[in-house]
């Protein structure tokens, strides 16, 4: 066993871990945050897409020993329960940007790292180009594109990041 | 995935001697080859020692004439850098088309390079640049590193620190890739360097990354696309999948060394 101190949706954590432990695996079931997914498990689909220090990382391709040290910020942290929603998850909603919403968790926390790298004012183009390592299989990708570019406009006006 | 022992070293003397000290240990940075492979039982090293917190490992700088990129660089790094766009923007647009922006934001170049992955885009530029792989123990040059499907001149205890690319005057990497893994069904980077030119070719081999000396030679008397007429790749030796063809890659290899050197020339 490891043990591994990190911080996640802003709390520190202590925990020992077998170190083969996939980050995923500690997330949904040492802490029971289940809103993260395993898709595929093969780093294909982005189900599982959590912020390592800020950065888009498959959780199911990270050991949870390799976060040791580190922030890691899943679907659950973007906005407080009874709170209103991260205007990412708002604009999902508003714009029907999930049919199952298996892949959704995967889908926000992506878009919400685009934004970061590329800003506000998104193109389609860019959008698509950018949503590569995310799979739906249910909607197809039209309005996941479109939530996406205005939940990017309305993260300008918002406080949560 | 079987059990192992985790190892966080500070610096790259303490994973050497950890490498030295624990047999079939495994180097991890990024992890997105070795995890997966891992995971399917593939690989069960009983030891992982981790770069990923070394510091200065990951350092981009210019020294003298070469563009110097530490081992654990991450793709989205290099893709994203000021100092390689600068220096050599085809190999920040390589970095750029690996994987997707998740695996990028993990995936390392030392990495890269030791997996020797034949349909990884590294190796092409590593080659074709005529970059210096450097270890804790040396200095390889390209041609000597890479030798053949997931296999280097990297010995059990021995560790990428940096790789030294010189300057070419021109470069470009095309890709077509598998749609799905994103890896290359074939990549040509080809460099114009200041002596030679140099077309490598990855995704194609079954021996993994090479060169293709007859377009080198071609494009040598005449960078221009249209020096290639008439030359062709043979189909032997490439790799036949599900994916496409030898034959395919054969004729594929001639479509993006044409548009690879147009893009250089296009760059000017």
């Amino acid at each position: 066993m490891a043990k591994i101190s990190l911080i996640v949706n802003g709390n520190p954590v202590t925990a020992n871990v077998d170190p083969r432990t996939l980050l995923v695996q500690f997330l949904r079931e040492n802490l029971r945050l289940t809103g993260t997914h395993v898709g595929c498990d093969t780093s294909q689909c982005g189900a599982c897409v959590v912020h390592l220090d800020g950065k888009a990382v498959k959780s199911c391709t990270t050991l949870a020993v390799m976060a040791d040290g580190h922030e890691i910020k899943t679907i659950e942290g973007l906005a407080a329960d009874g709170a209103p929603l991260h205007p990412m998850q708002e604009a999902f909603r508003e714009h029907h940007g999930l049919q199952c919403g298996f892949c959704t968790p995967g889908m926000i926390m992506t878009a919400i790292d685009i934004v970061h790298r590329k800003g506000h004012e998104l193109d389609d183009h860019t959008i698509r180009e950018e949503l590569e390592g995310n799979l739906c299989r249910c909607t197809g990708y039209q309005n996941i594109v479109t939530s996406i570019s205005a939940g990017a406009k309305a993260m300008a006006k918002s406080d949560l990041a | 995935m079987y059990e192992f022992k985790y190892h966080r070293p500070g610096t790259v003397r303490q994973a050497a001697n950890l490498l030295v000290k624990n047999e079939d240990a495994k180097v991890i940075a990024g992890g997105h080859t070795l995890i997966p492979v891992m995971k399917q039982r593939l690989a069960s090293p009983p030891h992982l020692v981790d770069l990923s917190h070394i510091e200065g490992l990951n350092t981009i700088e210019m020294k003298g004439r070469s563009l110097v990129i530490g081992a654990t660089a991450k793709h989205a790094e290099v893709a994203t850098s000021a100092i390689v766009g600068e220096a050599i923007p085809a190999l920040a647009n390589l970095a750029g088309g690996i994987g997707d922006p998740a695996v990028r934001h993990k995936g390392t170049i030392g990495g890269s390079l030791a997996n020797n992955d034949p349909t990884a885009d590294y190796p092409a530029a590593v080659l074709a640049l005529g970059a210096t792989i450097v270890t804790n123990k040396r200095r390889l040059k390209a041609e000597e590193f890479f030798q053949g499907l997931f296999t280097t001149a990297l010995e059990a205890d021995e560790i990428i620190t940096k790789v030294m690319f010189p300057l070419p005057k021109k470069a470009a990497y095309v890709k077509f890739r598998n749609q799905a893994s994103r890896y290359a069904l074939v990549g040509v980077f080809v460099a114009r360097r200041p002596s030679d030119v140099r077309v490598a070719v990855t995704g194609a081999g079954s021996e993994g990354v090479f060169r293709v000396t007859a377009f080198e030679e071609a494009l040598k008397k005449r960078f221009a696309s249209k020096a290639l007429e008439g030359i062709n790749v043979p189909a032997e030796g490439l790799n036949s999948d599900i994916h496409g063809s030898a034959e395919y890659r054969a004729h594929l290899i001639g479509v993006l060394t044409r548009r690879a050197v147009d893009a250089a020339n296009a760059k000017e």
